[in-house]
């Protein structure tokens, strides 16, 4: 038994020393585990002053599931900070963007946003689309007070992590009540199906607020199915969905998902428009889906047929320097990145509280997705538009005021 | 009268480790070191407990994932609750908390391994393999489909009380408590009944006893190690438990050597840190992390079937050795 | 009523899937006691050169019988081509190893594909030009398509071939009985490698066949981790009709893709995977050969 001992005796010697040791170098040892402590005591954050270039962290999924998502929005985070080095920076100093891929995978966003903020010393954060990885990361931006913008993270609860979590795009209980609203209100449907990803926040999250508001106006579901994101069989929902004759199906999915549910939708003689989010926004989605897909709609956050001078100029940018257009994610990257930089010069410093403060202040920052004004929830308040596919293109349709 | 003594003492110890570890720890690491030592010790915890069963007792398991769920949302779900009943706990009930959340996520994680562990375990190699393939993948399954637990969507808001000084303690623990029972005579018995399972039974070892304490006691090591990382970032996601992860805890055992507590640990911290360390060369380095691990499984299997380690240990005693082989000679 | 044929066709076009990647599971299991990981992934390399090939001869905007042809032939020869170079390069050597060196090296193989796969295609989805335009078939209230019929149909003339090669050929025979020993097979003149390698040349075919057919299955859209779930529930079905067996393969796999359509339609869809790998566990606590296999008890 004696011997069995040996090793804890060990261990409480390696203990002793150790907490000598600490003693010296830590004179105010009171407090020591306070969860908030974690991340900030002990390590003061050691970010660079002054000179040098100013470093804005982005994290993102460039591989996995949703690459595509993580490539648009770099794409216009890569042209905003373009122009704004072009312009001459921002409070005479250079803006890099140094970008961590979280592979499209929760424990890997958490793992880089550290590495962001205590390795790298960022200065801001920039990202995810995904709301569940905005989510999981978002404590570890509010306890080191380093600002985060997510460009496209739709989901109420991300900036109820904390005040210094901000984003650049509406909210979903607002986005789901556009479509009911439109689907009510423009298209005059009475009887909708729902099909749902369970596996995804901001997808559970539109079914909810659509289905909520289409009983509101006097509209009545018909079925509500699932499936889980990746799945590639939906005949089994869509024969079910099929058997209650609705005029719509609203299909709050990422479009990798979408572009097959319409194709076999059409395939079992289920020829009813599909509804959806900004989740759809991808041109990927018409080469996958093609054809069956032509007559849908779907709420983005903005057009890139919108004549408006600002947008034109983006899109012309960004068309020049990737030889494609922008889809609604790249708009927002660029205007995340932007609404971040305006925020900095007016703070005129690049220190956490500074920023942060700056960024709640942001009110009718002209982006290229509308006008945005961030509210007290840290939320951007814009209108959102509906858009139609036709042919292979998204065509503006209306604008929903908020 | 004096077990009690060292018990108490033993907790005493290991609350004042966990401090001083904690606060020299955090002296020396930025916060995303911290995370990897962090990842490393639970990895740790598991692997040495996988090794148990897939090195020593020679049953290969694909299904430590589901236990390594189990325990993570065990204590999980069990201190968010006790949190919001009781609100924010003081250091010390902190700790207990911890502890306590550890054992019950490692009893649940054991229950469950029994379960498991007597119908597979009739069931020989490759079947054993996916039957605990398939039950792991049950396991998460029947995660996803709880709503109350967030279902697919994960379950957020958990306390966050793990730190790496806990992780190294628990590492430390799981590979003291192993190599005392390998050292042991079930430990022998555990090597019996892999090399010739009807050899072992001649000589009179209960080899499905043997079998299923083995599964249990590794099951328990990781629903410990669940505990640990449910507490680590405050958030779990059901896909985190995906059969390639029991994969990724098997490459890291076979990566150390199968059958060796010091080859699994090994693998547990190199397959932790390697992606790290390639980020650290080229950014888009750790966007191979995959590839790299497989084609490094694939190698080694073919190359040195019996891992960098082959079942050797490194000990202290075992360097004195190895020292005096290589020195001794000439002075002696 | 309707609606209850019209799920039941649902899932004879799933399961046949299931079924088609199953037989080459079978075939290598038989031959070589060795559970290959690493399939489903060779039917993913197997729908990316049937993209390859379709998109360069833009079969498209232009589907014909000839390209529809030449693509299904060119996914079956590349998929044979790296089932016989991973035999070679890997299963080979570690053919004196123990069965868990094996295992391990078909785990590792898999995530090589897998990953190695988002690294050489890209991690993007992609999708296979339509070789046979996919026109919809009302038959009263059933609603088939073309490519459902023609999934049917190959994998059922596929089976039937196998078990044609497999029964009644000479190779087949030198196929069964080094299944049955390989050692004995040897002493009576069989060359074992040859045939080891036939196996595998043979069931990776299949599943490049599978990959075309799978990409068909969901319209054309395929991406590197295509392989990872069908794989599974292949793998599950192969063990439900008795692993080793032609026909149990084809069983397991169309009672698999009819169940899981059930499932989805009547309960929350996540239920889906908890149904196939209870089925698993069940199959092997009760009847580990399987639906139409023979169990043999291991020798001392």
């Amino acid at each position: 038994m004696l011997n069995r001992c040996r090793f804890p005796i060990v261990l409480a010697f390696s203990a002793l020393f150790a907490s000598f040791a600490c003693k010296k170098s830590n004179p105010a040892p009171d407090a020591p585990r306070t969860p908030p402590a974690r991340d900030g005591v002990g390590a003061p954050p050691a970010r660079p002053v002054a000179g040098g270039d100013i470093v804005i962290g982005e994290f993102g999924s460039m591989t996995g599931a949703t690459a595509t998502f993580g490539e648009m929005t770099h794409r216009g985070i890569e042209l905003a900070i373009e122009e704004v080095n072009a312009a001459g920076g921002v409070l005479g100093r250079k803006v890099r963007v140094l970008l961590e891929d979280d592979q499209s995978e929760t424990p890997q966003a958490v793992s880089a946003v550290k590495k962001l903020i205590h390795q790298d010393k960022v200065v801001a954060v920039l990202g995810e689309v995904a709301s569940k990885r905005s989510i999981a990361a978002a404590p570890i931006a509010q306890r080191a007070k380093v600002p985060m913008v997510s460009p496209s993270s739709t989901n109420p609860e991300l900036t109820e992590k904390g005040d210094y979590i901000f984003r650049v795009c509406f909210i979903d209980p607002f986005q789901g009540t556009v479509m009911a609203k439109f689907a009510r209100n423009t298209l005059k449907f009475d009887k909708i199906a729902v099909l749902r990803d369970v596996k995804n926040d901001y997808s559970v999250g539109l079914a909810n607020f659509f289905t909520e508001q289409f009983k509101a106006l006097g509209g009545t579901v018909t079925l509500d199915k699932s499936y889980s994101e990746g799945d590639k069989d939906f005949n089994a929902q869509l024969t079910a969905i099929k058997a209650t004759a609705p005029q719509g199906i609203f299909v709050p999915g990422y479009y990798t998902d979408v572009a097959i549910v319409a194709q076999q939708a059409k395939k079992l003689g289920l020829s009813v428009p599909l509804l959806g989010g900004d989740g759809w926004d991808s041109e990927k989605l018409w080469e996958i889906g093609g054809e069956s897909l032509e007559g849908s709609y779907f709420s983005n956050h903005y057009s890139k047929d919108d004549q408006s001078p600002r947008v034109q100029k983006f899109v012309t940018a960004f068309k020049t320097k990737y030889q494609k257009p922008p889809d609604g994610l790249a708009a927002m990257g660029y205007d995340a990145a932007k609404v971040l930089v305006d925020a900095m010069t007016r703070a005129g410093a690049t220190d956490g509280k500074k920023v942060r403060d700056a960024l709640a202040k942001t009110t009718k920052y002209a982006g290229v997705t509308g006008d945005i004004t961030i509210n007290e929830k840290r939320d951007a308040v814009k209108p959102a538009v509906v858009l139609k596919v036709t042919k292979g293109q998204f065509q503006y349709v209306e604008t929903i005021q908020p | 009268m004096r077990g009690a003594a060292i018990k108490l003492g033993f907790l005493v110890v290991l609350v004042g480790a966990a401090i001083g570890i904690d606060f020299a720890l955090r002296e020396i690491f930025n916060p995303h070191w911290l995370r990897l030592i962090e990842l490393a010790g639970i990895h740790v915890v598991i692997a040495v407990g996988l090794n148990l069963i897939n090195g020593y007792c020679g049953q290969f398991s694909i299904g430590h994932a589901g236990f390594w769920a189990i325990g993570a949302y065990a204590s999980g779900v069990l201190l968010t609750v006790a949190e919001q009943k009781w609100g924010t706990p003081s250091a010390v009930v902190e700790i207990l908390l911890l502890v306590g959340g550890m054992a019950i996520a490692a009893i649940l994680a054991g229950a469950a391994g029994l379960l498991v562990g007597i119908p597979s375990l009739r069931l020989r190699g490759d079947y054993l393999a996916i039957a605990t393939l398939g039950f792991g993948e049950i396991i998460r399954n029947v995660i996803v489909n709880v709503d109350a637990i967030g279902g697919p969507r994960g379950y957020h808001g958990i306390p966050v009380y793990t730190n790496a000084a806990w992780c190294i303690i628990v590492a430390a623990l799981a590979i003291w408590f192993s190599r005392n029972l390998v050292t042991s005579s079930f430990g022998r018995a555990l090597v019996a009944v892999r090399e010739d399972e009807v050899a072992a039974e001649a000589v009179g070892i209960n080899t499905t006893r043997v079998k299923v304490i083995a599964f249990v006691v590794s099951a328990m090591m990781t629903g410990a190690a669940g505990a640990l990382y449910a507490h680590l970032d405050g958030s779990l996601d059901p896909d985190t438990f995906k059969f390639t992860k029991s994969i990724e805890f098997i490459i890291m055992i076979t990566v150390g050597g199968l059958g060796s507590i010091t080859g699994a640990v090994f693998g547990a911290i190199v397959l932790t840190l390697l992606p790290e360390l390639l980020r650290e060369i080229h950014p888009t380095l750790s966007e191979y992390r995959m590839v790299i691990y497989s084609a490094l499984l694939i190698v080694i299997v073919l190359v040195r079937p019996k891992g960098l380690l082959g079942n050797r240990e490194l000990s202290p005693s075992a360097g004195i050795a190895w020292l005096r082989r290589k020195f001794g000679k000439g002075t002696a | 009523m309707s609606t209850f044929i019209q799920q039941l066709a649902n899932g004879v076009s799933l399961g046949s899937i299931y079924a088609l990647i199953a037989l080459g599971y079978t075939m290598v299991f038989g031959v070589l006691k060795l559970i290959n990981f690493a399939h489903s992934d060779v039917m993913m390399v197997g729908a990316y050169v049937a993209f390859f090939v379709a998109t360069g001869l833009n079969a498209g905007p232009d589907p014909s019988i000839a390209s529809a042809l030449i693509t299904f032939l060119a996914a079956m020869a590349g998929a044979a081509a790296l089932g016989i170079a991973i035999e070679r390069l890997v299963y080979r050597p570690l053919r004196s190893a123990s069965r868990l060196s094996l295992l391990i090296a078909a785990m590792g193989m898999s995530l090589l594909l897998e990953y190695g796969g988002q690294v050489v295609f890209g991690p993007q989805h992609r999708r296979v030009p339509d070789v046979i335009t996919d026109e919809r078939i009302v038959l009263g209230d059933l609603n088939l398509t073309v490519h459902k019929l023609i999934i049917l149909g190959v994998s059922v003339v596929l089976m039937l071939g196998l078990h044609f090669f497999v029964n009644k050929t000479r190779t087949g025979t030198a196929m069964r009985a080094v299944s049955q020993n390989v050692d004995a097979a040897k002493l009576m003149g069989v060359n074992t490698d040859f045939i080891i390698g036939l196996t595998f040349a043979i069931g990776s075919a299949l599943a490049g066949a599978a990959g075309l057919l799978v990409a068909f299955h969901q319209q054309g859209d395929i991406d590197p981790l295509m392989g990872v779930y069908p794989g599974l529930k292949a793998f599950v079905a192969a063990v439900l009709g008795g692993i080793g067996s032609i026909y149990g393969a084809m069983l397991g796999g169309l009672l698999i893709g009819v169940a899981e359509t059930f499932v989805a339609a009547y309960l929350p869809s996540s239920f889906r995977d908890t149904i196939t790998f209870s089925i698993l566990i069940l199959v092997l606590l009760v009847r580990p050969a399987g639906l139409l296999g023979k169990f043999k008890p291991e020798k001392v």
